[in-house]
């Protein structure tokens, strides 16, 4: 059984960096390797740090009111990658509109403010990941 | 847009192609051990030992990141392809980590000419993780012309380096210690290049000194110690701030020197049975440590027979004897 990998960035210009850390070292704790890119992260550079890492989950901070800007373009490089089977999930200060709005587009849970370390955990460990999707022995690659 | 499955058939051209997801799969199949990992290297074998592997080496802190980020920078600005395999350590309890080596390439991030790759360390503690090595091969195939291997923060070991890069850089920072921690075994000997780096802190100027006076430079004997013609490598020592870009160029210089040195001197990797043989072995004791924890984990008399050590009814010695005999040797068995 592979190792979890999770990609944990903070897409533009808060600064307010905390909130990914202690999740990013709760994720840690719970056995998956994460990686940690850092501030002021573009929707490019973190679908090219999720590619080239082979990631299963992207989760994205997002404190500065750009989630429904965020959040979609993500999706869209994803998709434009030929990489949909990663799972891609957040948390931050998104009003519930927002947050529904966002899950109908295929992002997944978005934790706000009191949620568990356990709940966010369980539920990264629920996503199917690479495992379920990359695989395809079945039909014709390349 | 159609996309392929990330399956074993197909895959080899897609990593040739130098197609991301293809070369990030192929990754993390060489990291797992991966069923398909041994057919997808054997194909890759042919493309070897094109690529310059450089690792960078030092305690952490030391700046190693931001070094390497400013060397794939210049690369880049000769039109260099340059692939970094990063590693980390994974924690000895939870069997995660954090990988933060990303941070740093900051300026890289979306620059396709670039694949950073982090792994966690998982319980290698030679400096790399076990499948580094495999993963710059990785890169190497799929055409990278320089491959950075960057180790996990460290003082006193981190051999894997050495074997796995054709050109070694070692970083101290002034907070490293005296010349004396320097002539301790184990980091400087890895060095085919010394770098103190953060030279604008206090100390900087100091341990550059005491560096040179402790003739802190060993140099790499050519292959085969066949040294008649071949001049020994002398191991430059050079002072640098990586944040500041300070001592960068003489550094470059440095390493492109060495490259040289090693086209002059050595016939390359895959005349290296040296290389093959610990690159072997290395695999070999995680395979077979592995196996063994396996079957202590399923040996059921094991926690009678240790209580009969905690009460001092048994010693230790002939009991691991006795152990090792039914457990140890034997065929290894697959990664589960």
């Amino acid at each position: 059984m592979p190792v979890t990998r999770v990609l944990v960035a903070k897409p533009g210009l808060d600064g307010h960096d905390r909130g990914a850390k202690v999740v990013a070292n709760a994720l840690r704790d719970a056995g998956m390797e994460v990686i940690y890119t850092g501030l002021h992260q573009t929707p490019e550079m973190i679908v090219q740090a999720a590619l080239q890492e082979d990631v299963d989950v992207i989760a994205l901070s997002v404190l500065s009111g750009a989630h429904l800007t965020v959040f979609p373009r993500v999706l869209e490089l994803l998709q434009q990658s030929g990489a949909t089977h990663i799972a891609v999930t957040g948390g931050g200060i998104i009003p519930e509109a927002d947050r529904l709005a966002l899950q109908e587009r295929g992002v997944g849970r978005l934790f706000g403010p009191g949620s568990t370390m356990d709940e966010i955990v369980a539920y990264v460990r629920s996503l199917p990941g690479r495992e379920a999707a990359g695989r395809g022995d079945s039909g014709p690659a390349g | 847009m159609a996309v392929a499955p990330l399956g074993p058939q197909g895959l080899i051209e897609r990593v040739l192609a130098g197609e991301p997801l293809a070369l990030a799969r192929a990754m993390s199949w060489v990291e797992e051990l991966d069923e398909h990992a041994d057919a997808l290297l054997a194909a890759l074998f042919p493309r070897l030992g094109n690529a310059w592997r450089v690792g960078v080496a030092g305690p952490p802190g030391a700046g190693k990141s931001t070094l390497c980020c400013q060397l794939a920078r210049s690369w880049r600005g000769r039109g260099l392809r340059v692939g970094v395999v990063a590693v980390d350590p994974s924690s000895p309890l939870s069997g995660g980590a954090l990988l933060g080596d990303r941070i740093r390439f900051r300026d890289l991030a979306t620059d396709p000419g670039v694949f950073i790759r982090s792994l966690a360390s998982r319980g290698s503690l030679g400096g790399l993780s076990l499948a580094a090595g495999r993963v710059a091969d990785v890169l190497d195939a799929a055409g990278f012309d320089v491959v950075l291997l960057e180790t996990v923060g460290m003082g006193q070991v981190g051999e894997d380096v050495r074997d796995e890069a054709d050109t070694t850089v070692v970083m101290l920072v002034p907070e490293s210690g005296d010349g004396v921690q320097a002539m301790k075994a184990g980091l400087l000997e890895l060095a085919d290049v010394l770098v103190v780096n953060k030279m604008d802190r206090p100390g900087g100027a100091d341990l550059l000194r005491q560096l040179a006076l402790a003739g802190a430079r060993a140099g790499r004997p050519a292959a085969g110690e066949s040294q008649g013609a071949a001049p020994a490598w002398e191991v430059p020592l050079l002072g640098t701030s990586a944040t500041s870009g300070e001592g960068l160029g003489p550094l470059s210089d440095a390493l492109e020197n060495h490259r040289q040195w090693l086209r002059r001197t050595h016939g390359g990797r895959a005349e290296d049975d040296v290389f093959w043989r610990r690159r072997f072995l290395r695999l070999a004791e995680t395979m077979l440590v592995r196996n063994f924890r396996r079957r202590l984990a399923a040996d059921a008399a094991l926690a009678g027979t240790l209580e009969a050590v905690r009460r001092g009814e048994r010693a230790l010695g002939p009991l691991l004897a006795e152990i090792l005999e039914r457990h140890g040797g034997g065929p290894v068995a697959p990664s589960s």
